[in-house]
């Protein structure tokens, strides 16, 4: 054996320095990207309980809308909540109704069966579907509901701008669900005899389910939070709405931004950061829902 | 209930690559045939062509025949999902249903085929489990999730699956080769009992396991790297064992291969 290779010479047994620092500093760094990125998170949520707690306590913040409140300055009563938070709901739901099918329709398609040219074209699509502006989507709707149609704003097409923001994103995530199911297990199910369709609903969904329900829920959080069509889609209101299809329906990101005009007012700061602790308590719940619909629907081991 | 196979100068491709040329063989009915040589000579995508499963891949055709008792596999009017219902498969690496209990993978094929009367699929479960040699092992747990068994004994939930829908022709993509001896012994016993109502076909790396099950092996060789597979030569497994025809295949089986 002649010694002319281009050996690096190692002592066995020895760690070798330099690698020790490098591995020293990466880990430092890591860690500490890791505490930055958590301090606007700690922050937030700090900020958002110490002054929004409270109001959720408050007698009727759960049970009253904001009827009968005086111009900022003259009304002494925090009063409630109540119909921002039906509005929320009433249009995430009507907007996840919309999208998340048309959303897993897509995917199965992208991943099932999508081939060649118009599967990069429809690939392509949820891309650039992504990246649109909440507010031009909202820009979008109420050019063909009003300026094209003529009709009058209710507000169901927030809804449907905000399903324009849902779609690209519970697409995305079924679509990696999807991915995840191994190829072995359409075989087998062909190999059983069972058409294409009924693999992809008795063999495929079921498998990913977990995965599926959970994105599908990130995508309902993230519209919840919404506030651009909303400002321009559905007015705000300080009365309870419960009816989707006439008039304008508050919604929790609404009122916070119009209760934000008298920000310097004691009462309207209260509503403010009680609205903002309701909409982050609001996302926190639907993702605890998620995991746990995701735990029980969770592939049996 | 077992049909015979005729392969007639079937041509496998995948897109434009010829992935296997012009092979012809004939399987009995209620034997077992051994597919046996090295490793991307089109062994598994001529077995795949048996039930029309190479199809599935992107790009994957054939030409030429496959008669099913004289009936042709890729006929134009010919439905694969009536084809893979005649024609199982077993797999080279336990697959069962993840999300389904032992009882449901083994009725997976009749229920997804909308047969729903619960006393009709108990009775194939524990008919096709007493025919994979699972029943007395799972007998007390049917309803726990399939995939908490032993490697091996997936690989019997497989076979379970694969005979509860009573297909004419069962394949078997190299069964044994993610398993231990015991388990090995274990489907090995179960191919000779499945011969009496099964043609079994069944691709596998082991000699001696070819040697073992089989009444007929065929031998697949490559002519070189890049060119499409080619069958060597088919004979009764004692013949081509002992006094094969073609050197190749002695050279292969005695070891002197390459």
């Amino acid at each position: 054996m002649s010694s002319t290779t281009a050996r690096p010479e190692v002592t066995f047994g020895s760690k070798s320095s330099g690698r020790a620092i490098r591995n020293t500093v990466a880990t430092v760094l890591v860690w500490a990207a890791f505490l930055i990125a958590l301090i606007p998170l700690g922050w937030i949520m700090w900020t958002v309980l110490t002054k929004g707690l409270h109001v959720l306590f408050t007698g009727t913040w759960w049970q009253k809308d904001q009827s009968g409140a005086l111009p900022p300055g003259f009304d002494h009563n925090v009063r409630g909540a109540r119909h921002a938070l039906v509005g929320t709901l009433e249009m995430s739901v009507v907007t996840s109704v919309i999208a998340i099918p048309i959303a897993i329709m897509t995917a199965i398609y992208l991943v099932e069966y999508g081939r060649g040219k118009v599967a990069r074209l429809v690939s392509f699509m949820v891309d650039i579907l992504s990246g649109i502006p909440s507010i031009v989507a909202a820009l979008f709707i109420y050019a063909i509901w009003v300026t094209t149609f003529g009709l009058k704003l209710i507000p169901v097409c927030a809804s449907i701008a905000l399903a324009m923001l849902m779609i690209p994103v519970v697409t995305r995530s079924t679509e990696e669900m999807l991915k995840l199911v191994p190829n072995e297990l359409r075989e087998a199910s062909y190999a059983l005899g069972v058409p294409k369709w009924k693999t992809i609903t008795r063999v495929v969904l079921p498998t990913s389910l977990s995965g599926i329900v959970t994105g599908a829920l990130l995508g309902f959080a993230r519209v919840a939070g919404e506030t651009a069509p909303l400002i321009l889609l559905a007015a705000y209101t300080q009365y309870l709405n419960e009816n989707i299809f006439s008039g304008n329906m508050a919604a929790l990101p609404t009122m916070i931004s119009t209760e934000f005009s008298n920000i310097g007012d004691a009462v309207s700061s209260e509503r403010l950061w009680g609205a903002a602790c309701t909409l982050i308590l609001l996302v926190l719940v639907i993702n605890l829902l998620g995991r746990l619909v995701g735990r029980l629907a969770k592939v049996k081991k | 209930m077992a049909k015979r196979i005729d392969v007639q100068d079937l041509d496998i491709f995948y897109g434009d690559f010829k992935a296997v040329e012009g092979v012809n063989l004939s399987v009995e009915p209620r034997s077992v045939t051994a597919f046996i040589g090295p490793s991307g000579c089109g062994k598994s995508t001529v077995l795949r062509t048996l039930n029309r499963m190479h199809e599935v891949i992107p790009g994957g055709r054939v030409q030429g025949k496959v008669l099913l008792d004289d009936e042709d596999l890729y006929a134009a009017s010919m439905d694969p999902v009536v084809v893979r219902r005649t024609v199982g498969m077993v797999f080279q690496r336990p697959n069962p249903f993840p999300t389904m209990s032992i009882a449901d993978n083994v009725a997976a094929g009749l229920r997804l085929n909308g047969v729903k009367d619960k006393k009709t699929l108990n009775e194939v479960v524990e008919k096709s489990l007493k025919g994979a040699n699972l029943w007395n092992e799972v007998k007390d747990r049917l309803d726990k999730p399939g995939a908490g068994l032993s490697g091996g004994q997936q690989q019997r939930l497989c076979i379970a699956r694969a005979i509860a829908v009573q297909p004419q022709v069962l394949l078997m993509d190299e069964p044994c080769s993610a398993l231990d001896p015991i388990s090995t012994l274990a489907i090995e016993d179960l191919i000779h009992e499945l011969k009496d109502s099964f043609t079994v076909v069944i691709v596998t790396h082991n000699m001696q396991q070819a040697a073992r099950v089989s009444d007929q092996t065929a031998f697949f060789n490559l002519k070189a790297t890049g060119q499409p597979g080619h069958l060597i030569e088919i004979d009764d497994t004692k013949t081509i064992f002992n006094n094969p025809t073609e050197k190749a295949t002695e050279d292969y089986i005695s070891g002197r291969f390459g």
